[in-house]
């Protein structure tokens, strides 16, 4: 790409190089797309966390739609008495009920179901197996042993540790990113104050801290994301504070300097786009560690409430009944893929982002 | 016959060829130089003699002592490199194992070629240190890498290259990451040595004053052609291919008017002081002071330029970045009478006045901007009434200003970024965001270092033009005596933070007192 006014800068190499003309972000997105794997892990992973986005309609022991004697009701969205379609209680339908089925079955009723005819917190008072049932066609993956059906439980369980994850990890990149921020760029007594701090935070045992909190307060999904989050933030502080102590001292920031550019802009503009890379290549290890240490703490006991479908909570129960494997053997699968998906995104990031790529495509 | 004999070779990169058909020959004792600017493919073709480059495919033929180093076996090879043939790179420092002594290093190299072990190794790799004229050979072989400075770095590479008595020396840039008084100490080395041991020795290098002084023969290659040969005396006198004529009138010609009246800048008393860590158990509760810039006074007027040369480490450049306002600094700077220790507004309104312009436009890029955004930022701060079109209006006018155009339209360049431009357009672009804001004053920091030569020449060409135009003063920080004879007007010369001298162009450079800036001024020209 020669300008005639540099008259043909004889610096050009025998066969040009072609120069992309796209924004570094843009060509990184392109190289983490030719790497097939990660690029198919990243579309898998996408195509999983959305199907278990549909949970409740793909995976629900109330019908989607029901037609009841000329009457069109959504028991999704309502909640309807047994009464509604000839029970004999007020109490809500339990649409698993022998009695209701058949009358659904009736001529000019009809009830589309989901896929999956279990909610995760079904609890099927009709089944003839004993829990924990082996797989059978009704319970495509078999039964917990309460009874609840596996795949529904799975699928809920999934969705619940993708979205701690998600939250965990951007509220420790947040935090992360706004602490290193502050510490790299001012340097000095600050950077040496702030990271005192952090030693200091960091030395705090995080599972005991874990254990003592989840004895004072009642046991939430949102206390965990808290807890996780004030506990996981160092170590992308840490990265993106050697990011900015590095780039603080680029020319393009002092020139921005000598413009006189504030600092909030010249953090913002400048340096922090630039210093975001090792954030993007953490956060997909980051959730594969907030995964497992969500699933930990459920197997613990120390997690979410009882009832919530989790994870850890299902190995638990694999621990515990040895002898239904698939119990164990499914919720090892579920956490193997999630995890190993998450693995190859992070590695393939890593090489799209690779600073040492980022600047080519242009001769020196 | 002679030693290196190379006949038609080609190298590429996948489909990219980027070294075509080039033949030369070297005899025995011979000193031939491969001269280019950078992507020219001297290296590459110097790296290809060894067959050191793993990825390129080469064709043609490379003939050392009677035997095609193209059809060696792995094992010939093996025994060609370091023993027959011996390479010297750029930067000592990463040549170089940091973990090992250089005592090591040496003996490692007689071990693998001479089969020398235990105190013989060890006496071989002493006298080899000796003969590069390092003082305490006994000593020095026992030091580590970082404990010697670069030139004595690159002479223990030397020592390592030389232990096997190889035919033929590849000196690869040796002196580019050297200061200017050291570079000399290393080439008559190099030369003495060749002398002593009738090896033969390829100089690979961008710099023709080097080839004027060390070569019998030159080589100059452009974009991976060689396009003329010959006795470095001839070709220097009278170049045939366009080409070499303008890489031998790459220097700047000096064009400049003689500066105004009155004072845009003044500094009293400069000094400037790092915080260093005191040795012992006294470090643990006080830190000493490092001086890097003691005690300067300078003054400058409008349209004039103040030459500041140094080697480095000299305080140069920290004296640019005090004059700057952007390091803390005792002593009096003043930027058109305002003084840098006014209130913050005072102070924004006073970096207009003065813009800078560093060495790597590589760095002073932020790469994930586009063009627009990095030339309009100062707009942006310092005349934010502006809204977005006559902004773009502005950025406009001032690429045209520093000539960074496409088919003469500069808007198709608004939004590209740094990453699509070559090194020289780059720093058109520097000087682009630092004009744009209209200052009195420009730093440039050793604005062209970075550069090819023939490119450098139509850098200063250009701050020279904007200088009349505009009538810009410049504090011209750089180790080149060329691009300080050429541009400035008055020139200071610093070594360890002090100033030794200064005044006008001529007194410094034609008839200096100091014997510091004769050694400067006579490394820098050939």
């Amino acid at each position: 790409m020669n300008v005639p006014t540099i008259a043909g800068s004889a610096s050009a190499p025998l066969a040009a190089r072609p120069v992309s003309r796209q924004s570094p972000t843009r060509r990184a997105w392109r190289r983490f797309r030719s790497n097939r794997l990660g690029y198919a892990s990243l579309l898998l992973f996408a195509v999983l966390f959305g199907i278990s986005l549909l949970a409740e309609v793909l995976s629900n022991d109330k019908p989607l739609v029901v037609r009841y004697d000329g009457q069109w009701y959504f028991p999704l969205l309502q909640s309807l008495p047994e009464t509604t379609f000839g029970g004999d209680f007020e109490t809500p339908a339990d649409y698993l009920d022998p009695l209701i089925r058949e009358n659904f079955a009736k001529p000019g009723n009809f009830a589309w179901f989901p896929p999956n005819r279990y909610h995760h917190s079904t609890i099927n008072y009709f089944s003839e197996a004993p829990s924990p049932a082996p797989p059978d066609a009704g319970n495509l993956l078999g039964t917990d042993d309460r009874g609840r059906d596996l795949l529904a439980r799975l699928l809920y369980g999934f969705r619940i540790s993708v979205v701690f994850a998600l939250l965990v990890s951007a509220m420790c990149a947040a935090f992360g990113v706004f602490y290193g921020a502050i510490q790299g760029y001012f340097a000095g007594w600050t950077d040496i104050a702030m990271e005192r701090f952090s030693e200091i935070w960091s030395a705090m045992p995080t599972l005991y801290m874990l254990i003592i909190f989840s004895s004072l307060f009642a046991p939430s999904f949102w206390l965990l994301v808290a807890l996780l989050s004030i506990f996981g933030w160092l170590g992308i502080a840490a990265y993106v504070r050697a990011e900015f102590l590095k780039n603080r001292t680029l020319d393009y920031v002092r020139a921005a300097r000598a413009l006189g550019q504030s600092d909030v802009v010249i953090m913002r503009r400048h340096i922090l786009p630039n210093s975001l890379t090792p954030v993007v290549t953490l956060v997909p290890f980051e959730m594969a560690g907030a995964i497992g240490a969500l699933t930990s703490l459920d197997f613990l006991g120390l997690g979410v409430p009882p009832d919530t479908p989790s994870l850890g909570e299902l190995l638990n129960q694999g621990k515990s009944n040895l002898d239904a494997w698939w119990i164990s053997l499914s919720t090892f699968g579920v956490l193997v893929v999630t995890l190993l998906l998450l693995i190859l995104i992070g590695d393939a990031l890593r090489d799209a982002l690779d600073p040492r790529k980022l600047l080519q495509g242009d001769e020196q | 016959m002679s030693l290196l004999e190379v006949k038609e070779l080609c190298v590429a990169f996948g489909a990219r060829r980027v070294v075509d058909r080039v033949s030369f020959s070297l005899d025995a004792g011979g000193k031939l130089a491969l001269v280019g600017e950078s992507g020219s493919g001297k290296t590459v073709t110097a790296l290809s003699l060894l067959r050191l480059l793993d990825a390129a495919r080469l064709s043609g033929e490379v003939i050392f002592g009677g035997k095609d180093v193209l059809q060696c076996s792995a094992a010939e090879l093996h025994e060609l490199r370091g023993s027959d043939i011996a390479m010297i790179f750029q930067e000592p420092m990463t040549a170089l194992n940091p973990v090992y002594t250089v005592g090591d290093q040496i003996v490692e190299t007689l071990q693998l070629h001479k089969g020398l072990r235990g105190a013989p190794a060890h006496a071989a790799a002493v006298a080899a240190l000796h003969r590069v004229g390092i003082a305490d050979p006994d000593l020095r072989v026992h030091s580590y890498p970082h404990q010697l400075s670069g030139g004595q770095r690159q002479r223990a590479l030397i020592a390592m290259a030389l232990a096997c008595d190889p035919k033929l020396l590849i000196a690869d840039e040796p002196t580019t990451a050297l200061d200017l008084t050291v570079r000399m100490q290393i080439l008559e080395l190099l030369d003495r040595l060749r002398s002593d041991t009738g090896m033969a020795l390829l100089l690979i290098t961008h710099d023709l004053n080097l080839v004027r002084r060390f070569a019998d023969h030159v080589a100059v290659m452009e974009r991976g052609r060689l396009v003329e040969q010959g006795i470095t005396d001839q070709v220097m006198r009278r170049p045939q291919h366009p080409y070499t004529r303008k890489l031998i009138d790459s220097r700047p010609a000096r064009a400049l008017v003689s500066a105004g009246e009155g004072l845009i800048a003044a500094g009293r008393g400069i000094s400037v002081e790092f915080p260093k860590r005191l040795p012992g158990i006294i470090g643990w509760f006080r830190s000493g002071k490092f001086m890097a810039v003691q005690d300067i006074d300078f003054e400058l007027s409008p349209g004039e330029t103040l030459g500041v040369i140094g080697e480095s480490g000299s305080g140069k450049t920290t004296l640019a970045l005090a004059v700057l306002g952007l390091v803390a600094a005792h002593g009096d700077i003043r930027i058109g009478g305002t003084p840098w220790s006014v209130g913050p507004g005072e102070r924004r309104a006073l970096r207009r006045r003065i813009q800078v312009v560093f060495q790597d436009p590589l760095s002073s890029l932020s790469p994930r901007l586009t063009l627009e955004a990095i030339v309009g930022e100062g707009l942006e701060i310092h005349e934010p009434a502006l809204d977005a079109a006559q902004r773009r209006e502005r950025v406009i006018e001032a690429l045209y200003d520093v000539g960074l155009t496409e088919n003469d339209a500069a808007e198709p360049l608004l939004h590209r970024y740094p990453h699509e431009f070559s090194g020289g357009q780059r720093q058109r672009i520097a000087i682009a965001r630092a004009l744009i804001v209209r200052p009195q004053l420009l730093v440039l920091d050793e604005p062209t270092s970075a550069l090819d030569v023939t490119v450098q020449k139509l850098v200063l060409q250009l701050l020279g033009g904007l200088q009349r135009k505009y009538g810009l003063s410049y504090i011209l920080v750089t180790h080149d005596v060329d691009v300080v004879r050429a541009m400035a007007h008055r020139v200071m010369v610093m070594k360890d933070g002090r100033v030794i001298e200064s005044g006008p162009l001529e007194q410094v450079l034609g008839n200096s007192k100091s014997g510091y800036t004769r050694r400067l001024v006579e490394a820098g020209v050939a």
